[in-house]
């Protein structure tokens, strides 16, 4: 059975980490990579005429944005790490969608790098990484 | 530095005007001449009564097609209820769509364009002529009005133009165009061309003027008496900075706190009711008998009728094509889905909202009733009210009855209401004038203008003619779209036949 390995990517420190440990470990089990970019997007928002108007169009520039900024960098990067690696960009909450997305992959673990909050932050807004270890379909890895 | 220099003027010759209270009152006075004696014959035509009756025959247009809806599609808003509601929770949304307009941003969007002075003072303005009966005639109009506005959202998103760059633009103009050559049917061309221009009148009447008037009404009653036109230039200003300027937080401030506004409102209502639970029974009793004999109101059943028809339509819009244009940008591979959602809309502001209204006006005892024959007096057309208020006052006066504090709460929420329909109203005029007279920058900053002059004057006018004015052009544009209505439900009856057959046999997936 192939191993993959679903790991959180925002473009931080912690993600960079975080991507490191998961390419060292997918190195030495033989596994593959798929790094997963999360915009924060709730589909119970309120937005004015013109935003609904630009959307679609929004939709496609911050995806692209994405793509530029954040993912082909990373992938550049690793290419030459010899470890299989693919992206992908999702809309939603972050931890809910990192969980999708390890289920339709049908990923052997989910990698996530931990940003070190500070402890009021986290009982305010909640933390994406508390989340996801609590809700995570397969073993969630965090790195620290 | 050129915006600075027009601000800085403005604020001066405001400042002049505070200064010489008689040259102000008489600003008032001859822009409210002017303004009734330009739209007098217009007024007057939309709402001619039918030779020998005083019943207009707008009134019967709109229910008339409202009916006709109804039965088309076989009960439509009963029979998709539930059906609306897992639409707007997200039940049947392609996850891999994320980041797209939503139903429910779609619905939120449109609601916050409908759901305003109409569910506040328009059902006021109804029970204050027609007595509780019209609250009756409301709903029945809420209701049916579902129907419609099934018809028009879903050939609103199947006829929309989608641009190479992503933005859409739709509404009953290009329905209009599109659907009639589709059906090879004459005059398409022409009956946009002519709901374009009522839309920009209606964007402008109601959308605009009545707003800024009852707001200004709201803000004077509890700072005291001063000038409307004060009001008006302030929300001339602030509108201005907003779709002109581009100042885009505040309308974003807006549309965040405005659903909250409303919730609130429904709450406290609900708790005005259930502290007089005792009373619903009486007040449905009212309504009911009021519906049917009129309890003394002018016209009796006919005259309660008449308001409550009126009022429905002015504050859910269903027939009149407005939400059409709101509704297309959603995202969906099936038009007729938008229409499911947006057959929530008269249910939520109608049937909900404005009947909470209603009844907490009648509860708390507003209207004066004669005690021997149980017939409300009245006086000048008008019932006689408890405070001697009429339209914001009249419902301010009930809420404050119950909680002292609320007409400050109420003031808060009647300029967000206000002030969030006109910016969906300055879209909705934008659309068809451009429509009209084609993009660019130039164009689109003409009508802008043309808009905020006219928020100075609807807060100067009386609200007689402003109210008069605002339901003219608004139905003027039912009387356009509805006849479009007519020609394309068959395209609507295809759209809804294929896609519940599709539901039935699983190939329309639920995702949650």
């Amino acid at each position: 059975m192939s191993n993959k390995y679903v790991v959180a990517f925002d473009g931080s420190a912690a993600s960079e980490r975080a991507v490191t440990y998961a390419i060292d470990h997918a190195r030495e089990n033989g596994a593959s990579i798929l790094i997963a970019h999360v915009l924060e997007w709730s589909p119970y928002s309120f937005l004015t005429p013109e935003e609904l108007e630009d959307r679609h169009k929004r939709r496609g520039e911050e995806l692209a944005r994405a793509k530029a900024a954040l993912i082909d960098p990373v992938l550049a990067s690793k290419a030459a790490e010899g470890v299989e690696i693919d992206a992908v960009i999702k809309y939603g909450h972050a931890a809910e969608t990192l969980c999708s997305i390890a289920t339709e992959a049908g990923a052997t673990q989910v990698i996530i790098g931990r940003t070190g909050q500070s402890d009021l932050a986290a009982r305010v807004f909640g933390s994406v990484v508390a989340r996801l270890a609590q809700i995570a379909p397969v073993p969630c890895v965090i790195v620290p | 530095m050129k915006k600075s220099k027009l601000y800085s003027a403005l604020a001066v010759f405001c400042l002049a005007l505070i200064s010489n209270p008689v040259l102000a009152q008489s600003i008032d006075e001859s822009v409210n001449a002017m303004f009734s004696s330009a739209t007098g014959w217009f007024v007057a035509f939309i709402f001619s009564p039918f030779p020998g009756t005083s019943f207009p025959w707008i009134v019967a247009w709109l229910v008339v097609a409202a009916t006709v809806f109804t039965f088309y599609f076989a009960f439509i808003q009963f029979r998709a209820f539930r059906h609306s509601i897992s639409l707007v929770k997200g039940d049947y949304s392609d996850p891999n769509d994320a980041g797209e307009v939503s139903h429910f941003q779609a619905l939120a969007t449109a609601l916050s364009g409908t759901v305003g002075l109409g569910n506040i003072a328009g059902v006021a303005v109804a029970v204050g002529i027609g007595g509780p009966g019209a609250t009756f005639w409301m709903i029945l109009a809420g209701l049916m009005g579902m129907a419609s506005k099934f018809t028009e959202c879903t050939l609103g998103v199947k006829y929309r133009n989608e641009y190479a760059d992503g933005t859409v633009s739709g509404g009953p103009m290009y329905y209009l165009t599109k659907g009639f050559a589709e059906r090879g049917l004459p005059g398409g061309r022409f009956l946009a061309i002519l709901f374009s221009v009522f839309c920009i009148l209606g964007a402008l009447g109601g959308g605009n003027m009545f707003q800024a008037n009852q707001a200004h009404q709201q803000i004077s009653g509890i700072l005291g008496g001063y000038p409307g036109w004060i009001t008006g230039v302030i929300f001339a200003v602030v509108v201005f900075a907003v779709i002109v300027g581009g100042l885009k937080s505040i309308a974003k401030v807006t549309e965040k706190v405005v659903p909250f506004m409303g919730i609130m409102y429904v709450l406290a209502a609900l708790v005005i009711l259930l502290v007089n639970a005792d009373k619903i029974g009486w007040a449905f009793g009212q309504i009911f008998t009021g519906a049917f004999t009129g309890l003394g109101v002018a016209g009796g059943m006919v005259g309660a009728l008449i308001q409550g028809f009126k009022r429905a339509a002015f504050s859910n819009e269903a027939g009149v094509g407005s939400a059409a244009i709101a509704h297309s940008a959603v995202r969906t591979k099936e038009p007729i889905t938008e229409g499911f959602v947006s057959l929530l809309e008269p249910f939520i502001d109608t049937v909900v909202i404005c009947t909470m209204t209603a009844l907490v006006i009648i509860i708390t005892g507003q209207l004066t009733m004669d005690a021997t024959t149980g017939n409300y007096l009245t006086e000048g057309g008008r019932i006689v009210t408890a405070t001697g208020a009429s339209g914001v006052g009249l419902t301010s006066a009930a809420f404050e009855s119950a909680f002292s504090w609320f007409p400050y709460v109420l003031a808060i929420a009647v300029v967000l209401f206000a002030f969030s329909t006109m910016i969906s109203w300055s879209y909705y005029g934008l659309k068809a004038w451009t429509y009209l007279f084609g993009e660019g920058k130039t164009k689109e900053i003409t009508f802008k203008v043309i808009f905020c002059i006219f928020v100075v004057i609807g807060a100067a006018a009386n609200l007689g003619p402003v109210i008069d004015f605002s339901d003219a052009a608004i139905f003027a544009m039912a009387v356009v779209n509805i006849i479009g209505l007519y020609c394309l439900m068959p395209i609507v009856k295809r759209e809804l036949n294929s896609y519940l057959d599709r539901l039935k046999s699983g190939e329309i997936k639920k995702f949650n």
